[in-house]
């Protein structure tokens, strides 16, 4: 369990501002999503996070020390990322790469120990990959390998989980899947999960507090209830929509409105 | 059988196996050639000399200078080029992330042919360390070519592999112009064109344990220093930014892999020219056979390179005999259907 303070953070690739003054803390077990239409800066601070891309300006700490101090395995011991996607060009089996997760605790010459292979073995139990194992990973499904790819970040025994939009390619089952995993080992065991979301309604669904990002400037930050309102969304997202209530969880729910009527009720 | 063994069992047991493949190769090769010696008196001779024994000399002391300072030298250079090849293909390959990748990729070959090339025009006759000057041109050529590549693919404190790929695709395609030009011209220059095509084709050339003194040295600590980066490969299969979430230096250790994998086909290049197929076909090989995880492919590679450049070799000095065909001629040959073969056997395909 660790916190995340972002603070004063500027950062830009070479061909322009990307985030401008980006101020958070999140707090020790905390499950925050990051939401923002495409290039408000989601991904970007999920990397500056995770410390594979360092601030222009600013600071980001763990748990009050500075990444820009800690080596790369020193973070990769504590800090666990799972992205869109991974290619793995070699035929790696399940096993295997969910064994990937225990190299910032390997030394150079040694294989894992017994309980490195336990902790793989608990990971793939977690997740429910357990009958996977033996199994190719590139000719799993696409969410089979999201779930073999968090398998590995679990593997790492992290204590923040960030989240690159994982389930942007997946199945509705898959993604509620993935989500409600994350979710119980956010309540069960404090892993604190910062992660990029796409879908607006998920992010409602799953995730206790939300931060808007417009063009690098946090835009929004609290509640879903307090941040998904029809105004904001559409003034951000420059899209037509109406918010209710989730009639089970009483979260928001977006409702798309067509620009154009559709009428489908084959009544023409 | 050996998927069910227990992870390190399974490396002994493999490693031995190559090992001892090797070893065999290593005597089948000094057994045959120009004149045949029978393989117990060669046993008898090496146990005499190595362990002490004092069997009878049966055999001719022409015999026993043949195999001691002609034969065994050649073929033990051909086990360090074969695994100082094989090693650094399976090196380039997981950190380009790119199966056609072998130890020429970024521009050894090109850089060590046209160093070889200006050598052997300059009517210089230098010896360092028992080395002529096409050895040591190769040599630098190589290094030199690889660390112009290497900075001409860096922007912005990074150095992106497809930038890498590139630059040392263009390089190569100069060098060679130049090299091509100089041949083109070899009469005004007092080139040999014949030596020059025995180096792009490949010929093992050492001739004294002087020369095997410096070289198995450098081949042997790279292949070991390999080793401690299997790691840094395994991790780096999920692509730079993955292995940068797995607590890998990308920057600092790419450009540690690179230097290995250059200083271990450099060294190659100076005492064999270009021999190919080796560096690309034996990890492919070993990586079908047993699997991607760079702990076993590292070390079974060398073994199974360094074997198989000693029979290609040994094909190349007597299928002819006495003429002697480039070995790289016999790599080519034995390897590409052997690699058909494990492609078509096998079920632990590559995803491309």
């Amino acid at each position: 369990m660790v916190s995340l303070q972002v603070r004063q953070v500027y950062f830009s690739y070479l061909n322009g501002l990307v985030l401008h003054n980006i101020n958070l803390f999140i707090k020790a077990g905390e499950m925050v999503g990051l939401i923002g239409p495409n290039g408000s800066g989601k991904t970007t601070l999920i990397k500056l996070a995770s410390g594979v891309l360092k601030p222009k300006r600013g600071e980001i700490r763990l748990d009050g020390s500075s990444l820009s101090q800690l080596s790369r395995k020193s973070i990769a011991r504590s800090v666990a990322v799972v992205p869109q996607q991974f290619h793995i060009p070699f035929a790696f089996t399940v096993n295997e790469v969910v064994t990937l997760g225990r190299i910032p605790f390997l030394k150079a010459f040694a294989g894992e120990s017994k309980a490195d292979s336990q902790l793989v073995a608990n990971a793939l139990e977690l997740v429910g990959i357990t009958e996977l194992r033996e199994r190719r990973f590139d000719e799993l499904s696409g969410g089979e390998r999201q779930k073999v790819i968090l398998a590995m970040a679990l593997a790492q025994q992290p204590k923040l989980l960030l989240l690159d939009e994982p389930i942007v390619h997946l199945d509705i089952a898959h993604q509620i899947e993935i989500l409600e995993l994350i979710r119980r080992l956010n309540v069960e065991r404090g892993l604190t999960v910062i992660g990029a979301m796409h879908d607006l309604n998920l992010a409602a669904l799953y995730f206790d507090r939300l931060v808007l990002l417009k063009e690098g400037r946090v835009s929004a930050d609290g509640t879903p209830a307090q941040v998904l309102t029809e105004t904001r969304i559409k003034e951000v997202f420059s899209a037509s929509v109406r918010v209710e209530p989730h009639q089970v969880t009483g979260v928001p729910h977006i409702i798309i409105m067509p620009k154009e009527n559709i009428d489908k009720s084959g009544s023409s | 059988m050996l998927i069910k063994l227990r992870r390190r069992n399974r490396l002994v047991l493999v490693l031995l196996l190559l090992g001892g493949g090797l070893v065999v190769a290593l005597f089948l090769a000094n057994a045959f050639g120009a004149v045949n010696v029978p393989l117990p008196d060669i046993l008898k001779m090496a146990l005499n000399r190595l362990a002490g024994f004092d069997f009878p000399s049966t055999w001719r002391a022409v015999d026993e200078t043949i195999i001691f300072q002609i034969r065994l030298p050649r073929v033990i250079s051909g086990a360090l080029v074969g695994a100082a090849l094989a090693t650094a293909g399976v090196l380039f390959q997981g950190l380009l992330r790119n199966p056609m990748a072998d130890p020429y990729i970024i521009g050894t070959s090109a850089g060590a042919a046209l160093g070889a090339t200006v050598a052997m025009m300059l009517p210089v006759n230098l010896v360092f360390l028992g080395f002529g000057l096409v050895p040591m041109a190769a040599f630098g050529g190589a290094l030199v070519t690889v660390i112009l590549v290497y900075n001409l693919a860096r922007v912005g404190g990074k150095t992106p592999i497809i930038s890498m790929l590139l630059a040392g695709f263009v390089v190569s395609s100069l060098l060679a112009a130049v090299m091509m030009f100089l041949m083109s011209i070899s009469g005004r220059l007092n080139l040999n064109i014949h030596s020059v095509y025995s180096f792009l084709m490949g010929n093992i050339s050492v001739t004294s344990w002087g020369q095997l003194a410096v070289i198995a040295p450098l081949v042997i600590g790279g292949i070991i220093g390999a080793r401690f980066f299997a790691f840094h490969l395994n991790a780096f299969s999920l692509g730079e930014e993955g292995a940068a979430y797995l607590g890998i230096e990308v920057e600092k250790d790419k450009i540690r892999i690179l230097a290995l994998g250059s200083l271990l086909t450099a060294a190659a290049v100076s005492i064999s020219g270009l021999v190919g197929f080796v560096g690309l076909v034996v990890p492919h090989a070993v990586r079908l056979s047993l699997g991607p995880d760079h702990r076993l492919l590292l070390p079974a590679s060398a073994l199974a390179g360094g074997g198989f450049l000693i029979i290609a070799d040994l094909v190349a000095r007597i299928i002819l005999a006495p003429v002697e065909i480039p070995v790289g001629v016999i790599t080519a040959i034995i390897g590409a259907p052997f690699f058909l073969y494990l492609l078509r056997r096998t079920r632990r395909e590559y995803a491309f």
